[in-house]
Parts: C-alpha cells; structure tokens; sequence
C-alpha cells in the first residue's frame, strides 16, 4: 500500500515521476500479460452465449441452421404461460426454503458437535462429508433404486410394518419431496465443513471470556459463536440458493421432472422444454429468465448481507 | 545429405501417410438398439461387411433413446457427427430434410430401392428424394400374458370393443391381477392409447384434418373424445403401482417377469421382453397372446387401421459413399431374413419375410400387410415439439392432473405455438 498510494495521489510531482514510471510500466506489463486472457475466455464462454441466447429468445428456431423467424417476445409470453415453468419456480423456491430451514439448521448442529477433538470426530466427518463427494448422476440413481416401491430400501422398510409400499417417485404429491430429502442428505456435509472450517479458525479467546464472565453454554453459543460465525452462514446461505438455481443432474436420474412437471426445477424445464423439444427459441428464453433472476439476486445478496466481505 | 536423406524420409511418411488415409474410410453408426442378441447379430453383420470390403471399418456407436432425441440436433451439426443414424421417420426426419442435415441419396439406391416395400421407402421419401432407408414395420397392440389372462378367465381374443378392453380389465382386477403394466416416466407408451384411441374415433381423416387445422384442429371433437375414453379406462386404476415411475425398460421386464397380464405395446416388445425380464428368459411364445387395439363403436376408423413405427437409417450430409454402400449391404434380402428369422423385425425388403418363423411375427407381419392406414406414431409424424405435448397430456391423463378437454386444447396450442 506504502508503495502504490503515491501513485494516485501525487501524479503531478516531478520527482516522483521516476519512481512512478517503472512501476506504472510493471503494472502495465501485468495487466497486458494477465488481462486478455482471462477477457477473452470471460467473453467467449459467458458474455457471447448470454447475447445469443438473447438473440436466439427473440425467434422460432429449431437449432438447425441459422433463425430466421423473428417472433419477438412471444417466447417470453408462451413460457410464462407454461403452467410447468411456475412449477418449476416453486420448486426452486421449495429447494432454498428446505435448504435453509432443514439443511443449514442440521449442518450447523453437527459443525457444532464435530468441531470439537474427541474420538472418532473425523470420522464421522469424512462421513457425513461423503455424499458431496458423489457425482450427482450417481447419487440420483442410487437413490432411484432407494425409492423403488417394489424392490427398493424405502419399501422393504415399509412391509417390515407390513404396510403398501409407496412409489415416492411416480407421484405428483411426494416426487418433490423425495428430490428435497436427496438434496439435504447430499449438500448437508458441504455446509457442515464450512461451519467446522469457520468455527476452527475462531478466535477462542472471545469463547474463553465469556466462559469467564460466567456464560452458560448456550448463551456462549447464542451471543458470541453464532455471531462471529454469521459470514460463514452469509455465504452457506449464497451457496443453497445458487445451488437450488443450478440444480439439474440430480433431478434427471431421480426423476426426469415428472410426473407431470411436479419435480422440475428451472434448469431441468429448461432441458424438457427448450432443448429436447427442439425450441432451441422458447429454451433461451427460459435462460434469459433464468439468467435475470440469478444476476438479480447476486447483485441484491451481494449489497445487502455481504456488504462487509 | 543428412538433410537430404531427412527430407526424404519426410517425403515419405507424407506418402504413406496419404496412402493410408485414402485406404480408411470409417462409417459410424450411431443406433439406439438396447437388445444386446440384436446388437450382436448387427455387429457381426458390420464385421462381414469389413470382410468383404477392405479399407472400411464400420464403428458402432450408441445412445439411449431418450438422450438420442434429446442430442440429434447438436449431433447432425457437429463436424464430427455420424455418418448412419436411426429414424422414427414423420416430422422429425422433415425437420432433418429442411435443415438440410441429411444426404439426398436418391442416385445411389436406385435400383436397388425397388427391393423395398413401397410404403415403407415412402416414409423415408421427400418430394421424390430419398433420404434414408427402412429397416422394420411395427405395430402397436395388445400383448398379453397367457397365464394371467387364463387366471382370470379373460379370452383375449373375445376383447373386441372399448367396452371390452374395460371389462377385461375390472375382472382382472377382481381376480388380483395386474392388468396392465406401462412405462409411465418415459410418457410416450401412454400416449399409444390416446393416439391409437383417435385413430380408432377419426380415422386417417380426423387426423389429416387437423393438421389443415379444420374441426377445431386438435382441440376438435375426435381428440376430446379419445382423451375421454382414456380417461375411462385409467379410473379403473389399470396400472401397475408407481406406474408414473416406471420407465419403457422397466415396464417392459416387469411384463416379462409375468407380473401383468397386458401391456400396449410395439410389436418388438415380443423379443424385448425376453431380454429385459429379470431372469434375461422371460415369457416364451406359447406364453404369450395378441390382440389388437379395440374397436371404439361408432368411429370412423376401419379395424385393420394400425398404429406404429416405421423405422429406418438416414444418411447424414457429406458421409462418405461407403455409408450407402453398407446400408445397402445391412438392408438386403439376406441380412433381413437372417433378423426376420431371429423375430428382430418384421422385414421391409420384399421376400425376406419368408424368414419369420413363429406365428406371432407372421401375424403382426400379416396385420400390417391388411392395414389401409398406417399411423407413425405421434410424437415422431407431429415433430418433437407437438409431438412431447401429446405425450405429456397423455401422461397428465393417465396422472389425473390434466382434464381430457384441456389436454386436446393443449396439443392444439402447442400445434399452432410450433407452425
């Protein structure tokens, strides 16, 4: 900092002007050298493809060839009128909400308990860390088979109570529910290791004097560890919602969005709708709305809870 | 000299090199065959082919059926894509023909397309260019489980109207008997019955007009009226528990395991099944019965209409000229009665039939040779888009989620939304 404030501040000195010189120049070399080349990947593989998917939303197109028949924002209108896009909403809704009253509240119960040394804590964290670890497309069909209401672990649990055994995938009424538990069961173990990350590299000596001021273990918790770990929670929270935003491989294996689009999330409509249909126009037009919606809660997240990081 | 001898030594590796590639030609050949006795029988029909023609390797490459359809158009445009593809021929082979994806090999199988059944080249067939050739016939029906039915004291052959089908289904009910099994998550088995059910109601008319968009196009009174008498018969709660779950591989085992008594299927489901049954025996033939779509009193269909699959191989744009070449080879009298005779297909080359073997292929083939009016099925003659709305409503009706007036309103929609 010493070195670089003079820069800005003092450009006109002509002493300086020397010093100033060379390092202007290095700064310049650096920006030239490492610049460009993220620039050009950032404007290829992300600035290029949202203007075309723009573009493209505007047109009757089938994918094949170049589009020709402008429509204008009559894509926009047919998804909007989709009854499954709404669904699919909700269920992106349903995700975050689960995430954030189920999964965070249970991530950061067991942070709490396995931050501690004792034996055996890592574990149990290696444990529960796994189903993160697992590739999404893996994990779906595992648990394919879980649900299976003739041959499945969730049915056989059932006729041990000598009940009918349910197809939790094949109903409109329990699909969603079914995707949710898989969700929490795999993303739980990712927060937990933020939370034991976090609460590892607490300052204890703030633990230790409220031990002393004679703090009850839960107001310890309440007063002084969860407050000092409300960044962590902060970005636990920016990580659900992007995840619920981006959630797809999980989905198809389980159960493709059905039945009857009671499962989709906005990504796999995207994927039924736009690009197995061949309205490569419609299924843009889903990603512009998409795309708003993600840069429209990045941007409002960023100002409002992570103002500080 | 060094540099010289160097050159030199450079010079010919060029040559060779050249030589080489001149020598290689690759067809690929993407198919979505999941059958493993089909595919052996496939590959060793490509392996002779190498044999006999020095310099051409044929690659077999595969995907599933659904991630096929969802792929085809990035795969047709890629630099990279394959030369023989699979094809369910109607909308999406126009879809195909118009972005001009695929070869116009006319030329090249003249002559020798004379061997091939008229109806079944046509389908393949666009203003006078051919684009690709067929390889099988099927048909949509009843298959139905011996056993079962006999348990039951159901006569397959006594279900001749709607009405019929829906008795059958409430006695087998009643004798604790699954009566029908579909592959409800994949959503096109379930509209074969509301598709089979229009062709029944409106005949080959009914269906030509609404694509004229006349009596209320889709949304018209034949396609209320099927969805209606769908609706009939899922009330009865027909299906196997979690149906909705099941998908076309699963379903089609689970008839094979002998836990359902019928299913509305494609013809090829009779060897299917064997393979995907849990036990890889499944149901042997004097197990197995037929029966084609019933009647529905009053409608304008004939009988002897069918509904399936024409299906077939399309030549992709630039392919070398061996592709044609082993087309030809895979799709000759000799390989066609050697697949006829494995009860793979029902033949589209004239006289390779004389390969079917067993009475429940020569009927399906008989059946097809009686039809007057063969519909493609739905979701491939209406186009991938219109096409996955007919087999979501009809997934919506089978679900309860979707009223049969709003599902016919909804293809029309879609019909208009894509046109």
């Amino acid at each position: 900092m010493a070195i670089t404030s003079p820069v800005g501040v003092a450009g006109e000195a002509a002493p300086q002007a020397a010093v100033r010189g060379p390092h202007w120049d290095s700064r310049f070399t650096v920006l030239i050298l490492f610049l460009p080349p993220a620039l050009l990947l950032f404007t290829l593989f992300v600035v290029l493809p949202i203007g075309e998917a723009a573009w493209y939303s505007g047109f009757n197109w089938n994918g094949f060839g170049r589009p020709t028949h402008w429509i204008g924002f009559d894509n926009y209108r047919f998804v909007l009128e989709t009854r499954a896009f709404w669904l699919a909403l909700r269920n992106n809704g349903l995700i975050i909400a689960v995430s954030l009253a189920v999964q965070l509240p249970l991530a950061l119960t067991l942070a709490l308990m396995l931050a501690e040394k004792f034996r055996g804590a890592v574990a149990l964290r290696m444990l529960f860390f796994m189903p993160y670890i697992l590739a999404e497309i893996a994990t779906g069909l595992i648990f394919s088979f879980v649900y299976d209401g003739d041959y499945g672990l969730v049915a056989s649990i059932w006729r041990t109570f000598g009940a009918e055994p349910p197809h939790l995938l094949a109903s409109t009424d329990t699909a969603m529910l079914a995707v949710l538990i898989v969700i929490v069961w795999k993303y739980f173990g990712f927060h937990m290791m933020l939370f034991i990350a976090a609460l590892q590299s607490l300052d204890k000596t703030l633990v230790e004097a409220a031990r002393i001021d004679g703090a009850t273990r839960s107001q310890t918790l309440r007063h002084v560890v969860i407050p000092l770990l409300y960044p962590t929670i902060r970005l636990s929270v920016f990580f659900a919602i992007v995840g619920s935003l981006q959630l797809f491989d999980l989905v198809m294996p389980l159960t493709r969005g059905g039945p009857a689009d009671s499962s989709n999330t906005m990504v796999s409509f995207l994927y039924n709708n736009g690009i197995s249909r061949m309205r490569v126009g419609y299924g843009s037009a889903i990603g512009v709305i998409l795309f708003a919606i993600c840069v429209t809660f990045a941007f409002t997240y960023k100002r409002w809870f992570m103002r500080d990081e | 000299m060094r540099l010289l001898g160097k050159l030199r030594f450079a010079f010919a590796a060029c040559l060779l090199g050249a030589n080489v590639a001149a020598a290689d030609t690759t067809v690929k050949w993407l198919h979505i065959e999941v059958n493993p006795a089909q595919v052996k029988i496939w590959e060793e029909v490509a392996r002779s082919y190498e044999a006999s023609h020095p310099g051409v390797k044929v690659e077999m490459q595969f995907l599933e059926n659904e991630a096929y359809k969802a792929k085809l158009p990035t795969i047709l445009q890629s630099k990279d894509r394959p030369n023989i593809i699979y094809s369910w021929a109607g909308g999406v082979l126009k879809t195909q023909i118009d972005a001009g994806v695929l070869e116009d090999i006319t030329d090249q199988v003249k002559g020798y397309s004379d061997s091939i059944t008229p109806a079944a080249l046509a389908a393949f067939t666009s203003n006078g260019h051919v684009y690709g050739l067929p390889i099988s016939l099927s048909q949509v029906g009843f298959i139905c489980n011996k056993d079962l039915m006999a348990k039951a004291k159901v006569d397959p052959a006594a279900i001749k109207t709607w009405d019929d089908l829906l008795a059958a289904v409430k006695t087998l009910k009643a004798a604790g008997v699954t009566p029908i099994v579909v592959g409800g998550a994949d959503k096109w088995p379930l509209h074969f019955y509301w598709t089979h059910l229009a062709v029944r109601i409106g005949g080959k008319a009914a269906f030509d007009a609404a694509l004229r968009g006349e009596n209320g196009g889709f949304a018209g009174e034949t396609f209320q009226k099927s969805g209606e008498l769908f609706k009939q018969l899922v009330d009865l709660q027909p299906f196997q528990n979690g149906f909705l779950g099941f998908k076309n591989p699963q379903a089609v085992g689970y008839f094979g395991d002998g836990k359902a008594a019928m299913s509305l299927a494609i013809s090829s489901v009779y060897n299917l099944q064997r393979a995907l049954a849990a036990d890889k025996v499944g149901l042997s033939e004097d197990k197995i019965c037929w029966f084609d779509f019933p009647v529905v009193p009053g409608g304008k269909g004939a009988p002897t209409d069918t509904l399936g699959g024409i299906t077939g191989w399309l030549v992709t744009k630039d392919s070398p000229k061996e592709a044609v070449d082993f087309l030809k080879y895979f799709i000759s009298k000799d390989v066609q009665t050697k697949l006829a005779a494995g009860s793979y297909i029902i033949p589209v080359v004239q006289g390779a039939d004389a390969g079917l073997n067993n009475s429940f292929m020569k009927l399906i083939a008989s059946n097809l040779a009686k039809s007057n009016y063969h519909q493609n099925f739905y979701d491939q003659s209406l186009g991938p888009s219109v096409g996955r709305v007919v087999n979501d409503v009809s997934a919506e009706i089978a679900g309860g989620s979707m009223s049969p007036q709003d599902a016919a309103k909804a293809i029309e929609a879609a019909f208009k939304q894509g046109n």
